[in-house]
């Protein structure tokens, strides 16, 4: 005990800074392994429909109208914050691109992929978390059923499936909100509105928002599932797993986006002509 | 010829978690058909015990065997096929709260069988019915039923899959005496309607006096000399009852002796 104590005070910022970066390293390690293990038990067999179904529904049809409603304020409040600059520039009628090309291609799934985060991938954790420290996860093992395969990788499927439809509708309720303030209380017109929008958005800047939304649901499922495995015991370790889900899995979010971002960039010659 | 009579056996395990160390240098062997209490104070590595006989841990060093076989050198695959060899009624039950009480009990036999739903349905109730539970229970949830009920569930589960060895973790702990006395008899019943091993971990003396006939009293290592053998009594009921090691003769009697001067309470 003594022997940590003095450890503990002679450390310095060096010793502190190695020693994140150890821990860091660990919890990728750990959740990479975890992912591939998932991995395994989902390539070796399918869960049950029930089960799946029953994921799909908490996870996807649950978050639908939360995805919406934040989706249609962020477009409304991007053209409320945007209305006035474009206006001193007379490009009032440009509006409608800048909301539609940043919800298709960055807002709508980021948007989508932290709702999901903050409340499917909490509760995942929260709920494996409770039934980690009840030993249920135990049980069904000893029952046969291995836990990887029967609680993460319905959730898993469920998560990568859906969230591209989440986004789709997110980005429409941003869409529909933009739409709403930039003719209905700015006065835009709305043909103008709509063409300046076709000018900019292809199919291209739609798709590479979906396929990062799969990303993203990929990550959160992931982390989630992960911590909810690693819970510590009592009412605080359960509280611990379900923040760090959300903080781990938000994080997860914006570095994916990063690289997908340079990905996507460097496709883009590539992709159109 | 002893080593085909063993079912289970522990060879030098040793089990820590972190820096703390719960098992050390544990050796016993339980043949088939036998009855076995594994007792101690809290915190002496019983229900460990029990999760490495079924390889949900696996021993720091040592090994745990099953029909001779080490856990370490089967795979995984294997690893579930044998732990449907047990049943395990866990100590708070474990029932899966998203089921109802037939969900539960069914769990086991949907996964691994290829029976019927009708045939299913037959089984769960039988084994419902075996623990003295109403067919009306069927459709609740575990959160609206009893401890006792929960613990009978519990061993309806574990009895449904038909396991060869059934593994007690602290059956009767938080249950009043009339309840403790019906788990104590379904445990005994378990044994005499079936051909099968039980293994029992528990501090409850009268459990120990009803339901085994052979007890393993482990004890603590932090009250143990580095050199001193973590298995302090290896006998039967009856002789437990009657030990001279004031160890064993204290937790059987219930007497904290100078652990109360220790605590500074006397």
């Amino acid at each position: 005990m003594s022997a940590t104590l003095v450890t503990t005070e002679c450390e310095g910022p060096v010793t502190r800074i190695g020693r994140a970066v150890v821990d860091a390293s660990v919890a990728i390690g750990e959740l990479t392994l975890f992912f591939f293990q998932m991995l395994g038990w989902m390539l070796t067999r399918l869960p049950r429909r029930p089960v799946l179904f029953l994921c799909m529904y908490q996870i996807g049809v649950q978050s639908l109208s939360v995805v919406m409603v934040t989706g249609g304020f962020i477009g409304m409040v991007m053209a409320v914050q945007s209305y006035d600059q474009f206006r001193f520039m007379h490009l009032e009628t440009n509006l409608g691109a800048v909301i539609n090309i940043s919800l298709v291609k960055e807002l709508g799934p980021v948007l989508a992929a932290t709702m999901l985060a903050g409340r499917v991938g909490s509760s995942m954790a929260a709920e494996l978390g409770t039934m980690k420290i009840t030993e249920q996860i135990d049980a069904l093992s000893v029952l046969g059923a291995n836990p990887l395969h029967y609680l993460v990788v319905p959730r898993f499927l469920a998560c990568v499936l859906l969230i591209p439809l989440l986004t789709v509708m997110a980005d429409a309720a941003g869409v529909a909100g933009g739409w709403l303030i930039s003719t209905q209380v700015c006065g835009i017109d709305s043909l103008h509105y709509w063409n300046h929008t076709e000018d900019y958005i292809g199919s291209f800047e739609l798709f590479s928002g979906l396929v990062k939304s799969v990303f993203f649901g990929a990550a959160i499922a992931v982390v989630s599932c992960q911590r909810g495995f690693h819970c510590r015991a009592g009412a605080e370790g359960v509280g611990r797993a379900a923040t760090e889900a959300f903080v781990y899995s938000f994080v997860a979010i914006l570095t994916v986006d990063f690289f997908l971002g340079i990905i996507s960039n460097g496709l883009y010659p590539l992709l159109v002509k | 010829m002893v080593a085909a009579e063993s079912l289970i056996e522990f060879r030098h395990v040793s089990r820590r978690f972190g820096m703390q160390e719960v098992l050390r240098d544990v050796s016993f062997s339980i043949r088939r058909g036998e009855s076995v209490a594994i007792i101690g104070e809290s915190g002496c590595g019983k229900s460990v015990t029990l999760k490495l006989m079924i390889a949900l841990l696996a021993p720091s060093r040592g090994e745990v065997l099953l029909d001779g076989r080490s856990h370490h050198e089967r795979s995984e695959k294997e690893l579930t096929r044998e732990r449907l060899r047990f049943g395990y009624v866990f100590q708070q039950a474990a029932l899966f709260d998203s089921m109802s009480v037939e969900d539960n009990v069914a769990f086991g036999l949907r996964q691994n069988t290829d029976l019927s739903e009708s045939e299913i349905a037959g089984i769960v109730h039988d084994r419902l019915h075996e623990v003295g539970l109403p067919p009306s229970v069927c459709k609740k949830k575990p959160a609206e039923l009893s401890g006792g009920m929960k613990k009978r569930v519990g061993l309806a589960r574990a009895l449904a899959i038909s396991p060869e060895i059934m593994l007690y973790d602290e059956p009767t702990t938080g249950l009043d005496p009339i309840m403790t006395d019906v788990i104590n008899e379904l445990i005994v019943q378990a044994r005499d309607r079936r051909p099968i091993t039980s293994i029992v971990v528990t501090h409850d003396m009268v459990t120990v006096g009803r339901t085994v006939d052979r007890v393993i009293m482990l004890y603590p290592l932090p009250r143990l000399a580095p050199d001193e053998a973590q298995i302090i009594f290896d006998g039967t009921p009856s002789e437990i009852f009657s030990a001279e090691d004031q160890r064993v003769y204290q937790f059987v009697h219930g007497q904290a002796g100078e652990r109360l001067r220790e605590l500074a309470l006397k």
